[in-house]
């Protein structure tokens, strides 16, 4: 009996092994291989690469980073709007001009909506441009060193989030205010907000070769909220499309104020008749003050200018250029198809979509089929300007994205769904669920006239049990659904840093190629950069001391100085001279009030010390470079304020 | 029926280690604390009678790598030697002097002991090179692991460094 009872478990035992251990032979249960065909689809073999970059907005952490897809794997964080010690962006001598803006230096910001540069309508993978909300600015991105290159700011705005979105042809980027303000701002009773606060639409005009940006003109439209906007495209380009909510004009307890009008406005605006207006002397320039910041690549430096003056455009001088589109429900999400036919206005308070209709607003015009106005501008009739609804029955519709085959996919956020509906019949085709509350969507090219209709990436706004937690703070959450078959198909989902709003995606091999590895060495413009290890050098200049320094695997040229004194400023200068790709080298001195600099292969970076105390003091490299890296390091010695040591510095000499 | 109890332990056994991948392993923990990290200990070469690598000749080893033939005119070119010194200046000083060994071994008189082929190669792909180059290896151990760093430089412009090191005496 006891032996019995021993064979039983022994076999019990093997069996619970054999079937807890792989699952490969477990053909009955539908739900393994479901998961198994998903795992395949977004697998992505150790030494392969995606086929997909995504670039995800970083919202509160004002950055942008940089994923794969399908896989989910983040490969860079972009810092743009925010201070970031990892490269020490926005603490070096070279990008603190990046952050700089009329209110002074601004470490941070809310980084919402990157867009890719496009020409004819296509992806052209140049640059990527991303709005910073809170202190407005539109920044701009190499895609071929994945640097923020220029910063601008944005007078007359507050709350600047319908951004940044780009023409066909990057011709302008346009930045549109949320909150309205007094324009120019002006100490004025807050109740006096009705007709008296301005809406300012900015076009910032993009130079086709360098994509240096400067504002050609600002729309000042009345005082409603601008929540997001989207160019025409093909038929439809050379207008720009805005949606609007608070046209109730309220300015506090917007929560009940703003949500009484049964239809807000798409504004639809004639860029290329405005344009035409103040190329031919249109407009009244204003006083302003703004910041405009452009890093050149050549001397691996950032400066700032203050600009003076904008140019304003009241929209009743240009008569033809601008009408409101009546959609219901504080619309929130403004998106054209891609062949610029159709504008759909996702009423966040609906469960309907409204898509508007090109041709049918442009005989609206032509017909002046008007139904009334707002500060002088028309409104159409809304049925006049409708193509469809999209009866969905899903609820909170926010944004909407397009593949290439017709069909459009809408986010829901209050029912947590993605919706998959067809252009011109409006019929819903399929519907998945996410998990939680998705804000934007994205498929690679999906606000182009080219879309890659392969996956769709689903930006969630709650959590919660999606992953193991992590206290009350966790990451946000993305889901990827494969949308190449009829019905779409949740693979895969990967936490996302700081909050993404919207996000872009692009093909590999698109940007891949041109992907810089190196600066080079012999195009290191950078006044204080060594060009060879003979010029490494410390220079006094009164109480200011200039570090030349020089570094190669696994040795900084000097790492010994002496002279330093304290109260004296120092700058370090440090100039990488590998040029060998992902052979950074860092930079870190103890007690240093300011972050690491992490110093590209033939780039230079400085930093600044104040030595407080007297004694000798260690500086090493931050980045694991060589086998000798644990070697890479020196001394400085720092000497009373009084004491009359001369400078010197050496390298490997006793 | 004992034997297919004692097989179908093995069986059980065999799964546990095979699934689980996890074999134990004994910590030598009071090893790794005998042996700091920075603590350097060269390898000495298997054949230890011999010359150390930079003294070593070996004239007729061409290297590893994509320069398979290069043609020595007799008389130096001056200015491809005035190219190539610049060049050793801003990508190879902080490594190497001209005249004596630093973190690597001095160029000078490098063609009595290499063929140009050789240091093209060397200049060109070092990590190539000390993967596979038997002497390309034995030098990064001589100089205690200080790999060389790949510049980045074209055929021709290390062919102007080559014609510079002909140069120095």
């Amino acid at each position: 009996m006891k032996k019995h009872k021993l064979q039983l478990l022994t076999l019990f035992g093997a069996l619970m092994l054999l079937t807890s251990c792989g699952n490969n032979n477990n053909q009955n249960k539908s739900s393994g291989a479901l998961r198994s065909s998903a795992a395949e689809k977004v697998y992505v073999a150790p030494g392969e690469h995606d086929e997909f970059y995504a670039f995800m907005s970083g919202g509160y952490s004002g950055n942008v980073t940089v994923y794969g897809l399908p896989s989910g794997r983040m490969f860079k964080e972009i810092p743009v709007f925010s201070q970031f010690p990892t490269s020490g962006y926005g603490y070096s001598e070279e990008t603190k001009p990046m952050l700089e803006t009329s209110h002074g230096f601004v470490p941070w910001d809310d980084a919402h909506h990157p867009d890719i540069s496009q020409t004819n309508g296509e992806l052209d993978g140049r640059w990527i441009f991303i709005n910073g909300n809170n202190t407005p600015r539109i920044a701009r991105i190499s895609l071929t060193t994945f640097e923020t290159e220029e910063i601008i700011e944005v007078p007359n705005s507050a709350g600047n989030h319908s951004s940044s979105f780009v023409t066909e042809n990057t011709e302008y980027v346009v930045a549109g205010t949320r909150f309205s303000v007094p324009v120019p701002q002006r100490d004025m009773p807050i109740k006096e907000y009705k007709s008296e606060f301005k809406g300012a639409l900015s076009f910032i005009s993009v130079d086709p070769e360098h994509g240096h940006m400067d504002i050609k003109f600002q729309l000042i439209m009345p005082g409603f909220n601008y929540d997001l906007s989207h160019p025409g495209r093909g038929k439809s380009h050379g207008w720009f499309f805005f949606t609007t909510y608070n046209t109730e004009e309220a300015h506090s307890l917007l929560e009940v104020n703003a949500s009484q009008n049964d239809k807000d406005f798409i504004a639809a605006i004639n860029w290329k008749k405005i344009e035409d207006y103040v190329n031919n002397g249109g407009g009244t320039k204003m006083p302003a003050n703004y910041a405009h910041n452009i890093y050149d690549e050549s001397t691996h430096t950032g400066t700032t200018t203050m600009k003076k003056e904008v140019l304003t455009v009241d929209p009743l001088k240009v008569p033809g250029a601008i009408y409101f589109l009546p959609t219901p429900k504080s619309p929130h999400g403004c998106d054209v198809d891609p062949t610029g036919q159709y504008i759909i206005g996702n009423g966040k308070l609906s469960a309907d979509l409204t898509v508007h209709s090109f041709d049918n607003m442009i005989a609206a015009i032509e017909a002046k089929k008007f139904d009334g106005e707002a500060y002088g501008i028309p409104i159409l009739k809304f049925e006049d300007v409708l193509a469809g609804t999209v009866k969905s029955s899903g609820l909170g519709p926010l944004h909407t994205e397009f593949d290439d085959k017709g069909n459009a996919y809408t986010t829901f956020f209050i029912s947590s769904e993605v919706v998959k509906w067809k252009l011109g019949t409006w019929e819903v085709l399929d519907r998945k669920p996410t998990y939680y509350s998705v804000g934007h969507l994205m498929i690679p090219g999906g606000n182009s006239r080219k879309p890659f209709g392969k996956y769709v990436v689903a930006l969630n706004k709650i959590t919660k049990d999606r992953y193991l937690p992590t206290g009350p703070e966790m990451e946000h959450s993305a889901q990827i659904y494969d949308i190449s078959g009829d019905k779409m198909e949740l693979i895969y989902d990967f936490p996302t840093h700081g909050e993404p709003h919207y996000a872009a995606g692009i093909p590999a091999s698109i940007l891949a190629p041109k992907s810089k590895k190196i600066y080079r060495l012999d195009e290191n413009k950078h006044p204080y950069a060594v060009s060879s290890p003979d010029q490494a050098k410390v220079v006094r200049e009164g109480k200011e001391v200039h570090i030349y320094m020089s570094t190669i695997r696994s040795h900084f040229t000097p790492d010994n100085i002496e002279g330093i004194k304290v109260g004296d400023k120092v700058y370090f200068h440090i100039t990488n001279h590998e040029q060998d790709f992902d052979v950074p080298h860092g930079f870190a001195m103890i007690g240093q009030q300011t972050s690491e600099l992490l110093v590209m292969p033939g780039q230079t970076k400085t930093s600044v010390w104040y030595p407080k105390q007297v004694g000798v003091w260690p500086f090493y490299c931050t980045d694991f470079c060589s086998a000798l890296h644990q070697e890479m390091q020196g001394y400085i010695r720092v000497s009373p304020e009084n004491s009359n040591i001369e400078i010197s510095y050496s390298l490997g000499e006793d | 029926m004992k034997a297919l109890i004692k097989f179908v332990f093995l069986i059980t056994a065999g799964i546990l280690i095979s699934c689980g991948g996890k074999e134990e392993k004994k910590t030598k923990k009071f090893e790794y604390n005998q042996q700091p990290a920075t603590e350097k200990t060269v390898e000495q070469p298997a054949a230890a009678s011999e010359l150390p690598a930079s003294k070593r000749a070996s004239l007729d080893n061409k290297g590893v790598g994509k320069v398979k033939h290069v043609e020595l005119n007799p008389t130096i070119d001056e200015a491809m030697a005035a190219r190539g010194a610049e060049l050793f200046k801003t990508n190879c000083t902080a490594c190497h002097k001209p005249n004596k060994r630093f973190i690597g071994p001095s160029p000078a008189g490098i063609l009595e002991l290499r063929t140009p082929e050789w240091v093209m190669n060397m200049i060109l792909d070092p990590k190539l090179m000390t993967e596979q180059d038997p002497i390309a290896k034995a030098l990064l151990v001589e100089f205690n692991g200080a790999a060389m760093a790949n510049q980045n430089l074209t055929e021709a412009q290390a062919r102007d460094i080559l014609e510079y090191f002909r140069t120095l005496k």
